[in-house]
Parts: structure tokens; sequence; C-alpha cells
């Protein structure tokens, strides 16, 4: 029987979510890692029982830890009794450690001056498509990493952050995060990447190489608002089917490329605001799409109290209001990048979490909503595994 | 057999309780005790002292017989009650935000 598993990472911990296939009586597992920060959840395609999690603290920095059964039980890789049994010097305890390639150089800071690229955090884990122990880590200050053996050790991607741009790359108001990583079902070797605030990248032959793919974007706030590089980017969407057509979301504007991210063009229209974070696809309707308009980048909640999705059934620019279940006085919440997801249930389920606590699903699409739980500390990010 | 109290978050990282001891079969320092203590529980790695450098990480401070020594040598031996466990070596958290 096929059922509903959401992974929710939040300020002070991470929850598991699950329900049968009718997704109306839910299951609240948690906190675990309770007080420490879970900036992402994911779980690997190959073996959805193999799930990833970012844990963080500014106290005492950075922890990879990952599930074999479903996010049941969790271990920081590479420091069990059995791995520490390891004849020929099995890794240990090098999970967390994320070491820039070579000298790390710097990038520009707030103010303009050139500031020295150090880690912070790992934002986002994108499981790879091909094996469960192949996994992918966005971090702050913004570079790709991967690990092949199931997150034990971790090596980067360095062609990305020493980009000639490099330089040029500067934080946006959370950091300078690489938050989005999506891979090309057709074609593994193509990945894109996005950074706040640098821009889009893609990579065509595994991450050796990358190119910005920027073109088409406006940014009043930079000297120059097209320039190759420097722009807000908050997330990026693509649908399995159609990996050349990409949607994002940007500090201003809602975008979108049918060229593999070459070009951009803008697809806000009717849209009360296009400031937000996050950007997603309907699981089976390629030219489906939700935002959650937000109000501006000075005031971050809704427009009028009201939580809106916005859903556009062509691919953007015709976009409609979805509200039934959504609290639409006095609400003040935002949705973070990180923080939505669908399932492939039909019809299409919608989560999404909010920074006042509540995540919310609706089982038809978007047309109404509810909410599962209601109190969890801020959401930080949502993922949904459809269980067969 | 040194004592040594972790803060509450990296207990629950490596899963121990209020204390773990700690053997040392070289002079008693806090580098030669956080390396110890990093190879009975490797997921502590990182969360104390930063990979590589190994320096303590800005938010993380050291107590010994009721003094910070946060400041002092790695390499200083530690006081004689903490090495023959008639007093525990503290790992703390700063006090930091709300």
């Amino acid at each position: 029987m096929s059922g509903i598993r959401i992974l929710v990472g939040t300020r002070k911990g991470a929850f598991v979510l699950t329900s049968d296939a009718k997704r109306k009586d839910w299951k609240v597992d948690g906190p675990h890692f309770a007080g420490w920060e879970i900036y992402h959840m994911k779980g690997s395609p190959v073996n959805p029982d193999r799930i990833y999690a970012s844990q963080t603290s500014g106290w005492f920095g950075q922890i990879i830890q990952r599930s074999s059964d479903g996010g049941k039980t969790w271990e920081t890789p590479g420091s069990s009794p059995d791995d520490l049994k390891g004849p020929d010097g099995m890794p240990k305890g090098e999970s967390n450690m994320f070491v820039y390639d070579g000298i790390p150089g710097t990038h520009q800071w707030y103010d303009g001056t050139q500031h020295p690229w150090e880690f912070k955090r790992v934002w986002h884990l994108e499981p790879a498509l091909d094996h469960a122990d192949h996994v992918y880590a966005g971090v702050e200050d913004a570079a790709l990493f991967e690990s092949k053996d199931g997150g034990k050790t971790w090596k980067e991607l360095s062609g990305l952050r020493q980009h000639d741009t490099g330089p040029r790359w500067q934080p946006g108001a959370g950091g300078m995060c690489l938050h989005t990583i999506l891979i090309d079902p057709k074609n593994q070797k193509r990945i894109f990447v996005a950074i706040s605030a640098a821009g889009a990248f893609r990579t065509d032959d595994g991450g050796k190489t990358w190119k910005p793919i920027n073109k088409g974007l406006h940014s009043e706030f930079m000297p120059n608002p097209t320039a190759e590089v420097g722009h807000c980017v908050h997330r990026i969407a693509m649908h399995p089917s159609k990996p050349s057509t990409l949607f994002m979301q940007k500090h201003w504007d809602v975008m979108r490329s049918d060229d593999g991210g070459d070009s951009w063009r803008e697809v806000s229209d009717n849209l009360p605001t296009d400031f937000g974070f996050p950007i997603d696809v309907h699981a089976h309707e390629p030219e489906t799409i939700y935002v959650v308009p937000i109000k501006s980048d000075s005031e971050h909640y809704p427009l009028e109290g009201k939580l809106r999705v916005y859903r556009s059934r062509t691919g953007g620019n015709k976009w409609e209001e979805l509200t039934k279940g959504l609290p639409q006085k006095d609400c003040y919440v935002n949705v973070l990048r990180d923080a939505m997801s669908v399932d492939s249930l039909d019809p299409c389920g919608v989560y999404f979490g909010t920074t006042g606590g509540q995540v919310y699903a609706s089982r038809d699409s978007g047309d109404s909503w509810e909410p599962i739980v209601r109190d969890l500390p801020a959401v930080l990010s949502v993922e949904v595994q459809t269980l067969k | 057999m040194i004592r040594v109290v972790l803060p509450h978050h990296l207990r629950t990282l490596a899963k121990v309780g209020d204390e773990v001891r700690v053997d040392l079969n070289r002079s008693a320092t806090v580098k030669s005790l956080l390396d110890a203590l990093e190879d009975k529980y490797p997921m502590l790695r990182g969360t104390i002292r930063e990979h590589g450098t190994l320096k303590r990480r800005p938010l993380v401070r050291f107590f010994a017989c009721g003094e910070d020594i946060s400041h002092e040598s790695a390499d200083a031996p530690l006081p004689d009650a903490i090495v023959k466990g008639d007093e525990p070596f503290f790992i703390m958290g700063a006090i930091a935000g709300g």
C-alpha cells in the first residue's frame, strides 16, 4: 500500500510526518536531533529508506545524519562501531568535514570588499539518481560537495567555486548559500545549482566545469542589473519529464527558461507581488507551477495578512490564487525556499511549511488546504516521499 | 581515567549520559584529552575543535577545577584533580542569544 512520508526540517529539530495514501490521518514523529537546526532532509530516489539530514548549530557546527530505515533511526556516517573496525582505515568522524579544495580565495562581502570563503553549514542535500550512497551537498559559503560513500567523506566539486566569477559572488540576507541542486534525469552529468546571491549555474560534465546561466535576469539592486552573476536566485524547479524547462523564483520576479537556463523570461504577470522564496512543479503536469508570494524583500510575510499559494497551469503568466483552508487574515509567516514539495499520487499533493511552524497539505493539487501540524518550530524545509 | 562533562547537544550526538570517561596513556593536556575523546566518540570531531586546524570553536569553552582554561595553551598540563578523576573536565557551550 502506498503512503506519504514528509521530512520536515525546523529550527529546533527534525520531524517525520507519515500517512497512508488517503492523506487524511497523519502521524507526527519527532523531534529528532532536538534543539539542533535541521536545514534539510531528503530521501534517496534509489532507496527511499535512505535519508540524509543536515544538522547544524552555531555552537557545534555541522553534522551529517543518515537513516537507513526511513527516519526511524539515525547515525553519523563513518562513526558507527562497524566502521571503526574497518581493516583498512575506514574514515572516522569525517562526515562533517567540508573542506574547500585548495586555497579558498575570496568573494564579495556585503560592503563590496573581498571576504574569505568560510564554510558555515550545509543548506541542501540532494541524493543522486544512480546510487543511494551518492549524494550532493550545497553549502554556505557557496560551494558544491559530493559524497560517494553514503556521507562518510565529502569532496568539493571545486570547478564551481573556482569559476572566474567567484570573487563577484556575494551573500544574500541569509548568507552566501548554495541552496538548490537539480539533476537532469535524462543526463545525470547535467546539474543545475542556484546560489544567493550569485545566480544559477549549470554543468554538463558532472561538475568539473560550470557556466553561469543568468541571461535574461534583471536585478535592480545590482550596479549592472543584467550582470553575468550577482543575482539573488531564491529557488529553481524542474519537472523530471521536461528537464530543459526550468522555473525560477528570484528575489523579485518569477522566471522561466526553455533552453536549460541559457535564457530566461519573466512569467510573473498577474501575481500580486513577485517576491517569494519557493517554487515547485506539479508531479503530473509539467506546466503547472506553484509559488507563495511574499510582500517584499523588506517585509517577509504575505500581502494583507492573507496566506495565498498561487498556481499557474500555463507554465507562468496566468496565475490563480489558492486560499481555501489557508488563513486569510492576520497571517504574517513566511515560507522558506526549501519548504515546499509535492507528492506523486493522483491527484498530486502539495505541501509547504511556514516559519510559524505550520505544515499545510493539499490533496487536490492546491484547490484546498489543511494543516497537518500547527505548532512546530519554524519550518526550514519540507521534502515529500511517495512510498510504493 | 579522566571524567568529561559534555554540553547537552553533544551528549545527544554521541549518545552518552551526563559524564564520559576517557583513558589517557600520555601526558594529560587539553589537546591529548580531546584527541582521546574524539577517538572514542568520532562523531564529536569538528564539533569542539575545527577540523584541520584543531582550533577551539568560538562558542565552546573549557573549564577545569572551576577555572576557565579556554584560552590556555592546549599543550599545558591539566590540573592533578582532573588527571586523577577527582574533578571532571567541563566542555560547555558559551552563553549566546536567548
